[in-house]
């Protein structure tokens, strides 16, 4: 069971990492045609990346340690994250650490650190995003612990190995309205956490408009390249985990070395659709305006509320 | 034989000597000597409580301490915990307090009362848990509320603020105390008897109603010691306006007390309740909770910003007790049990980073002179030793991984979300809600601590005196580096306190869970399958930290880290007056929490006087006021200072009236005991 597990984080690891720039470039791409451009290729994203490794690391006048580290601990979080959340197989030697409100704070610990970056900077722009990151940030928090509370009901855990492989098994619950409620609720709340329309343009290049471009304006080579690393790798990992919540199967369950490579082809099929689905309705949305991002929120911790109280109405009460 | 008996004279001898010596020695001797003194009596009273927390148990009656009644004392687990914190906390703050208050001169807290009143505040804290019964409850309590009365005063020839803080706390400390005493008279008088033993025997025999009004006196006082809304008001004021060593005292060791009081009573003497107390108390939590963290992220005012977040914390573990209650009286005790661990863990994480944070604080103010964050800035260059011990404490208060305020907010969560298992449609619509607003402080209280670590501590400074500061004297650091050892070891040992833990819920009669044990690194829930291991996400977190770095610079074809000029998107080398201040960072929250804030905006345009198209002045007037004191208090100020000026008439100077008061008050005693006797 042991090899298997551990070859399963890694490849979760692995994916995540590698795989995240890709999909970046899929969406770009699918946005691209979609609007009747050619496009500059999926592998643009890597090729962004290696062409600022090559660059010279910066120190802006005036920061400090936090501005160094934070790119680091970006990227740590989420590469920690992407071990613990079932992508490819619920039984890996870390399974019962991978509770789900942990992941949630881990990405949480990732927005923090950027935000701490950008007012370490000094400058307007950096305080900007940093002060509309958290505003949002603390708005998401209700919507994702009410999600996590709705969808842990059934199982009676937070563990979302345990969450994933219970309703593999039992797909019914997938389809029950707390499961559809409790999918749209997070839904809306990664588009808000990963910064995609309509809450955040991630290809602004309007300083006024920002928010989480706005706190990592100062960085460059290097940390730039672990900074958009770390955002692509977390919408990788935010869309993988939706699609592990209500999309569970061919997730490997068992301790078997046949499953894994199927789970890894459904994975990134799964993720490419969602991306694809995602960079379609960009095309047709706009962003909102940051003064009306709160009131999306609130409607989407409504869904999450009404998620816990159809669950417990329909199947506790019972 | 217990050494707690023993442990806790000492603390006595020293609290004694302490005062003594804070009074008769001069300036010079007398901060080191009461500061030593003040130290022993945490140590001791700390090591009290943990023989208490390790299984010790001892009670005594002396019989000739106070008149009439006596003083009884008892040592159990639960008190033995909240000793246990005091303990630690005092011994820490009071190393700090020495450095603070040495070469300051003798006024402020080098004074020599503030110097008698320290050791005796610190021995109060330490005590009131032991009492057990009434009197001796009530006399320790109002000794503590009037040590620290004395103390918020410490600077009141500085400010005059100061001296406001002192007269609301004084009046709402001793409201608290008329209630607890109302509170306490009907319950030992219903019970007959007023040691802890007494009304712990004859809880059962009050009336459903009496019980109600008891519970709901009680925890009025309780909650308004711990910061709770609506009787929150004097918090905010006393805690920022007092020497740091004090706030950090009063935030880390005092409002825990509010805490015990109402565990102590709610569910050991009253033996829990109707689930309605409990809701009550679950619906005060959740509100306080929120709005003290709202009222926080409004605040630019560094200790008050600190002041709202010790309500916000105190309101998370209102949550906890409350949830206690109400899965005790839907008859669900594992659980029950289980949120009481998650409140009182959480008791503990938050003395210990408040308590930091706190001192941190006073090091920025000693050194600086500035409390306001839209002035201050910078300091990490300056005062790098402070500025991390800061963040180590802000980490743990914004419940993120690897700070430890996380792991009694993950408790808390896992017992909320947990407890839809109890049946009821009041637990299946409290308890989601409980869930978001907790998420919701939480998620507050992440931007809170980032704004003020990153417009406090990071950026330039925005004011002259914030650039010229100077670190912190080696005592001031060393007080702060025992906070710190305290708050890493709780981040990532929480085990360590397992056992304790568990005997201290046990004190209230419920079950222990094992929810913090097992090889002293993990929190395990019983009944409920989910596991947190603090130490494995640290691990974790600095394995990908090394493997991000690594690989970066792996792939990377410079290493050598070139200096440049700010970018700012062209702008080029902003001036510290461009960069985001504190007011500024919480525009947005403010903005979305526009109708609970209820700002007040006020600009005034000059115009010259020869046309009114050109602007001479514009005046800028920006204010968040505490919403409840404005809409809860005023009307009552006002009504009381109307009864005062119309109870003036009744003193019309004229002897002859004067004598007639007299003459018809004597009737009407005497009426009164012929008729009514």
């Amino acid at each position: 069971m042991s090899a298997v597990g551990y070859a399963a984080v890694a490849g979760q690891v692995v994916v995540v990492g590698a795989g995240a720039p890709l999909l970046t470039g899929w969406m770009r791409q699918v946005r691209a045609r979609l609007e009747g451009r050619a496009g500059a290729g999926v592998l643009q994203p890597w090729r962004d990346a290696r062409k600022l490794l090559h660059k010279e690391p910066i120190t802006p006048a005036g920061t400090g340690p936090a501005f160094r580290a934070a790119p680091a601990l970006l990227v740590a979080t989420t590469v920690v994250a992407a071990a613990l959340v079932p992508l490819l197989s619920t039984d890996t030697p870390v399974s019962s650490h991978a509770d789900l409100i942990v992941v949630v704070a881990l990405i949480a610990l990732g927005t923090f650190a950027l935000a701490l970056a950008g007012l370490d900077t000094g400058t307007a722009f950096g305080g900007m995003g940093a002060s509309r990151e958290m505003t949002v940030a603390a708005l998401v928090e209700p919507t994702i612990l009410l999600s996590v509370f709705a969808l842990s009901i059934p199982t009676g855990t937070t563990n979302i190995p345990a969450i994933v492989s219970g309703a593999a098994h039992e797909p019914g619950r997938l389809a029950s309205p707390a499961g559809l409620l409790a999918t749209a609720a997070l839904a809306v709340a990664v588009l808000a956490e990963t910064g995609r329309i309509p809450v955040d343009n991630p290809s602004t290049h309007l300083e006024l408009t920002m928010i989480h471009e706005a706190m990592v304006l100062e960085y460059a080579g290097p940390d730039l390249a672990l900074v958009e690393l770390g955002a692509q790798m977390r919408l990788t990992l935010l869309l993988g985990l939706l699609s592990s919540l209500f999309v569970p199967w061919g997730i490997a369950t068992g301790g078997s070395w046949a499953p894994l490579p199927v789970a890894l082809v459904l994975f990134g099929a799964k993720v490419a659709v969602l991306g694809a689905v995602l960079a379609a309705a960009e095309v047709f949305w706009a962003k909102v305006r940051l003064f009306r991002v709160p009131e999306l929120l609130a409607g989407s911790f409504l869904l999450a509320l009404l998620a816990v109280a159809a669950s417990y109405f329909l199947n506790g009460a019972s | 034989m217990s050494m707690v008996p023993a442990v806790l004279a000492t603390a006595c001898g020293l609290g004694g000597a302490g005062a003594v010596a804070g009074f008769v020695l001069p300036y010079r001797l007398r901060v080191p000597v009461a500061g030593v003194l003040t130290a022993g009596v945490g140590v001791s009273g700390g090591a009290a409580g943990v023989a208490a927390l390790v299984g010790s148990r001892w009670s005594a009656a002396l019989p000739g301490v106070l008149p009439l009644a006596g003083v009884h004392v008892a040592v159990d687990a639960l008190a033995g915990l909240f000793m246990a914190v005091a303990g630690a906390v005092v011994t820490a703050v009071a190393v700090y307090g020495i450095g603070y208050a040495a070469g300051h001169g003798a006024h402020g807290l080098g004074s020599r009362t503030a110097q008698t009143a320290l050791p005796l505040f610190a021995l109060t804290l330490v005590l009131v848990p032991v009492a057990a019964s009434v009197s001796s409850f009530l006399v320790l309590w109002e000794l503590m509320a009037l040590g620290s009365l004395l103390l918020v005063l410490t600077e009141h020839r500085e400010r005059s603020s100061v001296r406001q803080a002192g007269v609301w706390y004084a009046v709402m400390t001793h409201l608290g105390l008329v209630l607890l005493l109302a509170g306490f008279a009907l319950f030992a008088a219903q019970a007959g008897g007023e040691t802890f033993s007494a009304l712990r025997a004859g809880a059962h025999v009050l009336s459903p109603a009496v019980r109600g009004l008891v519970f709901v006196l009680v925890a009025l006082a309780f909650t308004s010691k711990a910061g709770a809304v609506p009787l929150h008001a004097w918090l905010p004021r006393a805690h920022p306006e007092a020497p740091s060593p004090v706030s950090a005292l009063m935030s880390a060791a005092m409002v825990n007390l509010g805490v015990y009081g109402l565990v102590r009573t709610g569910l050991d003497l009253l033996g829990g309740g109707p689930a309605w107390w409990w809701l009550g108390l679950l619906a005060v939590g959740g509100a306080s909770a929120v709005y003290g963290i709202l009222q926080a992220a409004m605040a630019s005012d560094l200790k008050r910003l600190l002041a709202y977040s010790t309500s916000e914390n105190m309101s998370l573990v209102l949550i906890g007790v409350g949830a206690s209650g109400v899965f005790t009286s839907y008859g669900d005790r594992p659980l029950a049990a289980l949120a009481l661990a998650a409140a009182l863990l959480h008791v503990v994480n938050h003395s210990a980073f408040k308590a930091l944070l706190f001192c941190a604080a006073g090091s920025v103010l000693r050194s600086t002179g500035l409390r306001d964050l839209d002035l201050l800035g910078g300091l990490r260059s300056r005062m790098p030793l402070t500025a991390g011990l800061f963040a180590l404490g802000a980490l743990g208060a914004v419940a993120l991984p690897p700070g430890n305020g996380f792991i009694s907010e993950w408790l808390l969560l896992q017992s909320l979300i947990h407890g839809l298992q109890v049946p009821g449609v009041a637990v299946a619509v409290v308890l989601p809600l409980s869930v978001a607003l907790v998420a919701l402080s939480a998620g507050i209280a992440a931007a809170v601590f980032v704004k003020a670590l990153g417009v406090g501590f990071f950026a330039r400074p925005r004011d002259k005196r914030a650039a010229s500061a100077n670190e912190a004297p080696p005592l001031m650091l060393a007080g702060m580096a025992l906070l710190a050892i305290g708050i890493v070891a709780l981040a990532l040992v929480p085990g360590l306190l397992g056992d304790g833990l568990d005997r201290a819920v046990g004190a209230v009669g419920l079950p222990g869970t094992g929810a913090v044990s097992g090889g002293g690194v993990r929190v395990r829930l019983a009944d409920i399958s989910a596991s947190l291991s603090p130490l494995w996400v640290v691990a974790a977190l600095t394995a990908a930290i090394l493997l991000a770095t690594g690989l970066a610079r792996l792939f990377a074809r410079r290493r050598r880290r070139a200096n440049a000029r700010l970018w700012d998107c062209g702008g080029g080398a902003p001036t510290p007056r461009m960069a985001y201040t504190a007011t500024s960072f919480a525009e947005p929250l403010q903005r979305v929490f526009d109708d609970v804030l209820a700002p007040e905006q006020d600009v005034n345009v000059t115009p010259v006087r020869e046309s009114a198209y050109l602007v001479e002045r514009i005046r800028f007037q920006h204010r968040v006021p505490d919403r409840i004191e404005h809409r809860l208090y005023d009307p009552v100020l006002r009504v009381l200072a109307g009864a005062g000026q119309a109870a003036r008439r009744l003193a019309g100077g004229s002897v002859h009236l004067y004598l007639g008061y007299g003459f018809a008050g004597l009737v009407v005693l005497l009426l009164v005991l012929a008729v009514g006797w």
